[in-house]
């Protein structure tokens, strides 16, 4: 279980509260209208945003003083997923060791992961040569081959068409059905949710609500979410 | 709270000991130099005049720079041509050409026996002088009038085309878009262009030392190199030192608070829809006029020199050579004093920041004399000064090239961190693997381009060699100043398109290697 613990984090003028629990090994999204505190919410669990007070909790172990790096999470931002002056392998690679230092097994760990995303044979390549599909996959491989117990995605996909979309999302079910990953995900669409989260969590005026079950919660939606679909 | 997510102090330390490393250059060597004065008497009428002459000189080269440049960046602005970009690129040539290099060339137009003067005299007019406040300004207009050019063009090209479209549906003509629309923007660019090119010409030395001299021409700098070289009078040096200093730094001051704008590395190929009709002339005269002055000299230089090239002298190669290492060496030293720099500043809070930066920029208002008198003094009781000429030459350059290092550097930096910080601190990419995997590779472009600019800088530099040199170590620029004060100006020319050659080819060097796999 992932809990926020009495959690406020402050920007500004804009303040996030959220006293809530992400099951373990379940996809919860978190869905709201925008700049109701999604992407912070998940920047203050990732570790990019101080916390003004409470903690964060997995499996009794707290991680609200550990830096990004050292919480176990692997991250899909919005943008700029990748490095463009490495190549692909080395993406993916750093994955496994920030220092490039890598011994055989974890370079046959990166060479299965990109091989699972679809992309063998393209280690060498920059992503400058790669297509906005392809770029994607490398972020996701980089996932796959962390196997951190947590995935946090931040809308990795919005730039992309919607077919190309939809294989993306599946992908990321596979990758966290085989790493038995939490997955925490950020989405402006309702339709990416009914795809792949369990539950969803509202994120309204700086609240983030408990998660209930997905079908209950597009059945039966809370006023402020009533509002956002336009239902 | 979060942590800082990285560990802060290999940063801190390098960039601690630079820091520390550039307030000994500047202001430790100006204390060595008081404190070895054994009496600061005042200064003489003669130290005065030169006082003066700097201020009025860099005043009016400043001055027509920036006026000669106006309608030189208009038409830029709003012609197309043919050669257009290419002229661009040679407005940017001036800043890593040798200063003694571009005199040479001055002198071959405007010198007693240059194509000016022969041409006044078929009309019987008596030959114009180049020496003196009419050739120092020449050449400071020659240098400057190019990087005014780009900096009035960066002004011109920041107009949104909507004005010019709003302005040409209004149906202004020619007078009244320059009132209305080129007016309040050239309002904004020129303070800091002219304080820039002030700032330049305080610290002239080169040009005032091959074109100046005297009671009527003579800069600070040259003072100080004479109170130096030819007195051995450390007080003189030291007061004249500190005068330097204050100018160059209330100069300095006054450009960052009239924000100075950056003139190097911007794409200036864009090119403004106009509407409005002038005369066409005008333009292809200002134009043709001013790459008439940019390019002629270099011409007559390399018309002069390559007949002569495989004809010089064993000793010019040999101070080429030294030239080249001592560049190298310079530019290895800038670079890691650059990055030690800017990842400290990068790191750094606000405040932390803006002072480190500040340091890093403090060398723009420091006087390489006078970096080069204090360092000779601190060296004196320990080693022969002149056996390490060519490594302080090389010490006093790199500090002297921090500044632009830093102008490109900083900013690519922060633009990574930006971009990329978040990404690099969720896998734990900290110390030395961001350094190597991150920072580095995206400041490459800057890094290059920098290195190329501080390699081309040493490789040109006649200064604190000048002091140093006793005339078996000499540089390139050294040399070819020998050779003109020789009068054997056809050597010299020949020495100067090698000279020129090496420098463009070190920064074409670095600066491609930055652009490579990028």
């Amino acid at each position: 279980m992932l809990r926020l613990d009495g959690l406020k984090v402050t920007q500004g003028t804009f303040e996030l509260v959220a006293d809530v629990a992400f099951e373990r090994g379940r996809c919860t999204a978190l869905i709201g209208p925008s700049g109701a505190g999604k992407s912070t919410a998940l920047a203050a669990i990732a570790g990019f945003v101080p916390l003004t007070r409470g903690r964060i909790i997995w499996c009794d172990e707290d991680l609200s003083d550990l830096a990004p790096g050292e919480r176990g999470m692997s991250m899909l931002f919005q943008d700029g997923n990748v490095f463009p002056h490495l190549t692909v392998f080395q993406n993916v690679a750093l994955g496994l060791s920030p220092q490039l230092r890598l011994d055989a097994d974890m370079k046959r760990r990166v060479h299965a992961a990109l091989e699972r995303v679809g992309l063998a044979g393209m280690g060498g390549r920059k992503p400058s040569a790669l297509s906005g599909g392809q770029i994607a996959r490398v972020a996701l491989a980089r996932s796959l081959a962390q196997a951190c117990p947590i995935m946090v995605l931040d809308e990795p996909f919005a730039a992309l068409g919607p077919a190309l979309k939809i294989e993306m999302l599946s992908l990321v079910q596979e990758v966290a059905v085989d790493t038995n990953a939490t997955v925490l995900m950020v989405s402006h669409d309702p339709d990416d949710a009914k795809r792949i989260a369990d539950n969803c969590a509202l994120v309204a005026d700086g609240v983030v609500s408990a998660p209930v079950p997905k079908s209950e919660f597009f059945d039966n939606p809370p006023p402020a979410l009533r509002a956002y679909l336009g239902t | 709270m979060a942590k800082r997510v990285f560990s802060v102090k290999p940063t801190s330390i390098l960039g601690g000991a630079v820091a520390s490393l550039i307030l000994f250059l500047v202001l430790g060597t100006l204390g060595a130099v008081i404190w070895r004065a054994d009496d600061i008497a005042g200064l003489s009428t003669y130290d005065w005049a030169a006082v003066r002459f700097t201020v009025f000189q860099a005043f009016l080269s400043a001055l027509l720079s920036v006026t000669l440049a106006i309608p030189v960046a208009r038409a830029l602005a709003r012609r197309r041509f043919w050669g257009r970009g290419a002229l661009i690129t040679l407005l940017g040539a001036p800043f890593i050409l040798p200063v003694i290099v571009a005199v040479l060339g001055l002198i071959s137009v405007f010198g007693r026996s240059g194509i000016v003067n022969e041409f006044l005299s078929v009309f019987g007019i008596d030959p114009v002088s180049i020496f003196g406040l009419r050739g120092v300004l020449i050449a400071h207009v020659f240098f400057n009038l190019p990087l005014a050019t780009r900096l009035l063009l960066q002004g011109w090209l920041s107009v949104p085309s909507e004005r010019f479209r709003l302005a040409a549906s209004l149906n202004f003509d020619a007078r009244a878009m320059f009132m209305r629309v080129e007016m309040p923007m050239l309002r904004d660019v020129i303070p800091g262009a002219f304080m820039l090119i002030f700032l330049i010409c305080t610290t002239s030395f080169a040009v005032a030392l091959t074109l100046g001299g005297g009671p009527k021409a003579t800069t600070i700098e040259l003072a100080i190199y004479q109170a130096f070289r030819l007195d051995f009078n450390l007080g003189k040096a030291a007061l004249l030192a500190i005068i330097q200093f204050g100018i160059s730094a209330a100069a300095a001051g006054l450009a960052y608070w009239v924000s100075a704008p950056s003139g190097i590395g911007a794409g200036l190929d864009r090119n403004v829809k106009r509407f409005d009709r002038s005369a066409r002339w005008i333009d292809a005269t200002v134009i043709a006029a001013a790459s008439l002055f940019l390019i002629l000299p270099l011409t007559m230089i390399l018309l002069r020199g390559l007949p002569m090239i495989l004809s010089l002298p064993t000793a010019v190669w040999l101070s080429a050579l030294r030239s080249v290492w001592v560049a190298l060496m310079s530019t290895g030293l800038a670079v890691f004093a650059g990055l030690s720099l800017a990842l400290w500043i990068v790191r750094a809070q606000r405040i932390g920041a803006g002072i480190i930066e500040g340091i890093g920029y403090l060398t723009i208002a420091a006087s390489p004399l006078v970096m080069g008198t204090g360092l000779y003094l601190i060296l004196f009781p320990f080693v022969n000064p002149f056996d390490v000429a060519l490594l302080v030459t090389a010490v006093v350059n790199a500090a002297m090239a921090l500044p632009f290092l830093l102008r490109g550097l900083v900013p690519a930096l922060r633009d990574a961190e930006l971009h990329f910080g978040r990404l690099a601190d969720s896998l734990g990419m900290q110390g030395w693997a961001r350094v190597r995997y991150l920072l580095i590779p995206r400041a490459r472009r800057a890094l290059g381009f920098g290195a190329g600019l501080a390699a081309a800088l040493s490789m040109g530099d006649l200064g604190v060699i000048a002091l140093f040199s006793d005339g078996s170590a000499q540089t390139l620029p050294l040399q070819l100043y020998a050779l003109m004060s020789a009068y054997r100006m056809e050597q010299a020319a020949a020495a100067a398109l090698v000279l020129v050659a090496l420098s463009l080819l070190l920064f074409w060097i670095f600066d491609r290697g930055g652009r490579t796999d990028a």
